[in-house]
């Protein structure tokens, strides 16, 4: 049964050191409130996976020394430009990086939510993407004739965190249609949610918003957080804080401004 | 709004112009991360399908809320694409190489990299599954479009044993236009930009490409496609790419942005 925490440091204590954290792209609710709690509360070596990519989320957690491996498709700040921190870990080889493509991540939680061991994907071979992938098997596909075909294997995330608009007491999470957001929580052994506020009444009695909505038997602890994506956007809620994204890519060229955006930012506790 | 004459354009108008040229006429075009010129040309052909009664192409832009009508999550544009429901996406690379490979990786050695790039996106993917792949660099220069690739993050080709309905068409740069021959594995010039020239391709790529004897000279858009993109399409572009919209076309959204993904 989901709890709504009192407080946003009760709610990401499952994020323990060296977990498995698993986190959507930008434009499906980020939760850099809780990033930024993170950070604070100095976790360490987390195996972050983004489903598919990320942004600012996982160059800010490297960054912060919070990032042992990082597992996705791609890191930038998009129209900001290539993330720093990202690029400088991965020049300095201070990350273990596992690259992926998009579909093969998406595929890897959809095994875990049927609780088999793998699913199958096209594309992939010949690539060296798939080369440097010694966990991916090509298999030949049993119903086909000299058909090879790529096997990736479940993805089972310790702990799913993401920002969503609404959650009601019961800890059911309106997500409306950034359905990955649902495929995060059901191949993760537990969900962290941080929403804008809480709904009065059950979401899931409104066959409308039910449609939307992540039922709480999944959600290990809800935090209220009022503009818990930002400076990230939240799909229909608020746009993405363009000046802010723009500050964060030139202080974050050099360790000295990125520790300089820490204090501002993380460490002193008024941002948004 | 562009207050530029029409017998002027941008570099980005003429690229713009020549992908929607490529599209042809489709059901269903993806556009990807990082892509504001391919979408220019997305929403122009679907500008043109509308003034035509045509009810296509559809058009799904990645990270948008407006021009994307998919309800399953980043799931679905890939779902999709593995069933051939997408005609036609967008490609680029940090290196492309003569034989169509891309790179989106890093340049060097993969463990010990000089240069590291974002990442692979859905490129491992949808550059088999899609039927018109256009591959897309602005910057043309032997940095860019080079004899072989450091990281495959996708072949240009596969052998005949892979399942591979998709892979590339063109490859379009701020200097000329290349068609992909799949059987021959390599490009071929199809034509060169206004303002450019053929030695000035050939000085500037690091891969050998066929051509014919003459080449001829791309097309400028005309006033009639330069009035859309500037006054139907910019103002769309900017949900997506603001920066892009306002650099190239002067134009803004009223509505929110929704990120890259």
């Amino acid at each position: 049964m989901a709890i709504i925490a009192r407080t946003l440091d009760e709610a990401i204590a499952p994020i323990a050191d060296g977990c498995m954290l698993a986190v959507p792209r930008e434009s499906s609710g980020v939760a850099m409130a809780a990033t930024r709690a993170l950070i604070r509360r100095g976790v360490k070596r987390l195996h972050l996976v983004a489903l598919p990519a990320s942004t600012l989320q996982a160059d800010l957690l490297i960054g912060g020394g919070c990032i042992a491996t990082l597992e996705t498709s791609a890191v930038s700040l998009g129209e900001f430009g290539p993330a720093p921190r990202f690029t400088a870990a991965i020049l300095a080889g201070t990350i273990r990086m596992l690259d992926a493509t998009c579909p093969a991540l998406h595929a890897q939680f959809q095994a875990s939510e049927k609780g088999v061991p793998f699913m199958p994907l096209r594309g992939l071979i010949g690539s060296d993407v798939l080369a440097h992938r010694p966990d991916w098997k090509v298999f030949d596909n049993p119903f086909g004739n000299n058909d090879p075909i790529v096997l990736l294997p479940a993805l089972k995330p310790d702990v799913a965190l993401f920002h969503a608009p609404l959650a009601d007491r019961a800890g059911n999470i309106f997500v409306g249609i950034q359905r990955e957001l649902i495929a995060l929580a059901h191949a993760a052994q537990k969900t962290v949610v941080t929403v804008e506020k809480i709904h009065d009444g059950d979401l899931l009695s409104d066959p409308l918003l039910a449609a939307g909505t992540l039922p709480g038997f999944y959600v290990e602890a809800v935090a209220v957080e009022p503009r818990g994506a930002w400076p990230l956007p939240l799909p229909d809620h608020y746009a993405i804080d363009a000046a802010h994204l723009a500050e964060y890519a030139r202080l974050a060229a050099t360790s000295e401004g990125f520790a300089d955006y820490l204090q501002r930012y993380v460490y002193e506790r008024h941002a948004a | 709004m562009n207050d530029m004459p029409p017998e002027t354009f941008r570099d980005e108008e003429l690229l713009a112009d020549v992908i929607c040229r490529l599209i042809g006429d489709v059901r269903h075009i993806a556009v990807g991360a990082a892509s504001p010129i391919p979408a220019t040309a997305a929403l122009l052909a679907r500008e043109r399908g509308n003034l035509r009664n045509l009810g296509r192409p559809y058009v799904s832009l990645l990270g948008s809320r407006q021009h994307t009508f998919f309800t399953d999550g980043s799931r679905e544009l890939f779902d999709c694409a593995g069933q051939g429901r997408i005609d036609v996406f967008f490609l680029s690379g940090g290196q492309i190489d003569g034989a169509g490979n891309i790179n989106l990786v890093s340049v060097g050695d993969y463990d010990k990299p000089k240069v590291r790039f974002p990442g692979s996106f859905g490129s491992a993917y949808l550059y088999y599954v899609v039927p018109k792949v256009i591959l897309f660099r602005v910057e043309h220069s032997r940095r860019t479009l080079v004899q072989k690739v450091d990281f495959i993050s996708a072949p240009g080709t596969s052998p005949e044993n892979i399942f591979r309905p998709g892979g590339p068409i063109a490859l379009i740069t701020n200097r000329c236009l290349f068609d992909f021959d799949r059987e021959r594995r390599r490009f071929r010039l199809a034509s060169v930009h206004p303002g450019h020239s053929v030695a000035e391709v050939i000085e500037n790529t690091g891969f050998d490409f066929d051509r014919p004897v003459d080449v001829p000279t791309t097309p400028t858009p005309s006033a009639d496609t330069l009035r859309l993109m500037r006054s139907v399409v910019a103002p769309m572009l900017a949900e997506v790419y603001p920066q892009f919209a306002k650099t190239v076309f002067g134009a803004s959204s009223s509505r929110p942005p929704q990120g890259d993904g």
